[in-house]
């Protein structure tokens, strides 16, 4: 508690700018894996989840701080692995990249995950 | 170093994982290592946390955690591509639902007459931004998820009633704040689901990606909200990053739909059919084509633009339409496929249904890049799409699309639609290149229509 108000508000909106600034420029095909990538990201409220249920006193507290924690771990894991299938997708379609071997590699990295 | 120092030096790496992940998505070569640099980084934060001092139910931790990957996993793994979109609302909204749990929590866990007011103002902001994201985002899923009608729901004096909950809610907020009343919190959460529930309702489906974006925006700054009432700046810093960039995004879909953002968020986008389409309709018929006959047309045209949509997503098309398009290019057909941003249900969701399909990179030609291309075309192939080549985007002012860029199918020699009903795409317009004359119809399901065009052209 003996960080100010105005501290914290200085890096709020520092990270504001900076968060305009990093996709100010994406093109639209990742539009959706960028929203989908971002919505992992906020995920951390994990972190926040963590620490009430860990410094919870009473039972009522205990029980909210439990349901924050599993909401939050879906949020995170299941951000971060859409977003990655997602982006699987996109993998070895640049122009001029060797389609077959991409597809090898593909195949490779499946197969032990399913 | 004290541990301290050392947990807040890693929260810091954390960050910057979450900047470069954000950086890193926004550029096709290096999305997927932004990702799992941004996961890396979140493994580091939650890592630290486990180290924080006093951290008590370590077990319960765990067992939360353990519950939620256990879910998490085999949800976000299994589930088909087409349905990616409700995923991402479905994410979204338990991040919101969180953000409110802990915001609250904090609330009751802290004597109240020694919290600051501003701490108590970001509790409030926490508990109303995350529920309504949670609320909303679970609307958004059942939309998407056809567990209810993708049309806007409309209902006399829908504004008013709303913006009376909104107020209310503001009122109820302020009152928690003289007051420091719990039993009123919880009351302010109960409306703030009522509120986000209602948001969303008017909302068409086609609009709802642009929506989820928002929500997204929403969660974060909820997660911002909580950082400030519990001193973390890793959760402000990565809260904010969120929240900015998913405005700024949000901003971007809609004007890649031609639209505002309020025009989409109060308008009930496609509730009614329009009049002038409505009226046209009456005296107009289609021409309703036979496989055989779309089967040579194609086999014998020069060019060939596929122009694919939801439908073409929905029936899980891409594979044969590859297999189609690869016979064409065997007979020397030049083809390529025509994609507008906003097709399907998200941003970019055709290029990956067709990637995974393995199409050819050559062959997907962005909206920009195919249209001058149209008027040289013998065919324009429409799988499952409508309002995006609906040429009332372009001549009819009146039109709730009126502006929206479309891809020129109507400049083709031929079109062709392949659909499943004549019922309207998401907008809910006429569209008027189905009467046109050169226009040719194929009902049915995506999928089996484009098989039977297979084998049509291979018999040709």
């Amino acid at each position: 508690m003996t960080t100010g108000v105005v501290e914290y508000l200085t890096v709020f909106v520092l990270a504001a700018f900076v968060g305009i600034e990093v996709v100010s420029k994406v093109p639209s095909i990742l539009h959706t894996p960028l929203m989908s990538g971002s919505n992992a990201i906020h995920g951390v409220i994990l972190v926040g989840a963590m620490l009430v249920l860990g410094h919870a006193h009473t039972g009522a507290e205990e029980v909210l701080g439990f349901i924050a924690v599993i909401l939050a771990t879906l949020n995170v894991v299941g951000g971060f692995v859409v977003t990655d299938r997602m982006l699987e997708m996109f993998k070895g379609k640049a122009p001029g990249r060797d389609r077959p071997s991409s597809g090898e590699e593909k195949k490779q990295q499946d197969g032990p995950a399913a | 170093m004290s541990r301290g120092t050392v947990i807040d030096l890693c929260y810091l790496v954390a960050v910057i994982g979450f900047i470069l992940a954000l950086k890193g998505l926004s550029s096709p070569k290096r999305a997927r290592a932004g990702n799992l640099v941004g996961a890396a980084g979140m493994l580091l934060a939650i890592g630290a946390t486990f180290a924080q001092p006093n951290l008590a139910h370590l077990a319960l931790i765990v067992v939360a955690m353990v519950i939620g990957v256990a879910v998490a996993v085999p949800v976000a793994r299994l589930v088909k591509m087409t349905a990616m979109p409700q995923m991402v609302a479905i994410f979204n909204g338990v991040g919101g639902g969180a953000a409110a749990l802990v915001s609250i929590t904090e609330f009751i866990g802290t004597d109240t007459k020694t919290l600051a007011t501003y701490k108590v103002l970001e509790v409030l902001f926490g508990v109303l931004v995350g529920t309504v994201s949670f609320a909303g985002s679970a609307v958004a899923f059942a939309k998407l998820q056809e567990l209810m009608t993708g049309r806007p729901i409309t209902y006399p004096a829908q504004q008013v009633i709303n913006a009376v909950v909104g107020l209310v809610v503001v009122a109820l907020a302020l009152a928690v704040l003289v007051t420091a009343s719990t039993t009123l919190l919880w009351v302010l959460l109960a409306l703030s689901l009522v509120l986000g529930v209602i948001f969303v309702l008017p909302i068409g489906g086609a609009d709802v990606p642009v929506l989820i974006s928002l929500l997204n925006a929403f969660t974060g700054l909820a997660v911002a909200a909580s950082g400030f009432t519990l001193d973390s700046n890793l959760l402000i810093v990565a809260g904010t990053l969120v929240g900015a960039s998913g405005i700024i995004l949000t901003r971007l879909m809609s004007k890649a739909m031609g639209r505002s953002l309020p025009n989409i968020l109060f308008s009930a986008f496609g509730s009614v059919v329009t009049a002038s389409g409505a009226t046209e309709k009456a005296g107009q018929s289609v021409h309703t084509g036979t496989v055989d006959d779309v089967g040579v047309l194609l086999a014998y045209a020069r060019k060939v633009v596929i122009i694919p949509g939801y439908g073409l997503a929905v029936a899980q098309a891409q594979h044969v339409a590859r297999e189609l398009a690869d016979s064409l290019a065997a007979r020397g057909v030049e083809v390529f496929y025509a994609i507008h941003p906003v097709a399907g249900r998200m941003p970019g969701h055709m290029n990956v249904l067709l990637a995974e399909a393995n199409v050819p990179y050559e062959q997907l030609k962005e909206m920009d890049e195919a249209n001058p291309e149209l008027s040289t075309a013998d065919v324009a192939l429409v799988v499952g799409a409508n309002d995006t080549v609906n040429p009332a985007a372009i001549d009819t002012p009146g039109s709730p699309i009126y502006g929206m860029p479309i891809i020129h199918a109507d400049q083709a020699q031929h079109v062709v639609f392949l659909k499943r009903s004549m019922r309207p795409g998401f907008a809910g317009i006429e569209n008027e290149l189905l009467y046109n004359d050169k226009t040719v119809l194929l009902f049915g399901d995506a999928k089996d229509t484009l098989q039977k065009l297979v084998a049509a052209v291979a018999e040709s």
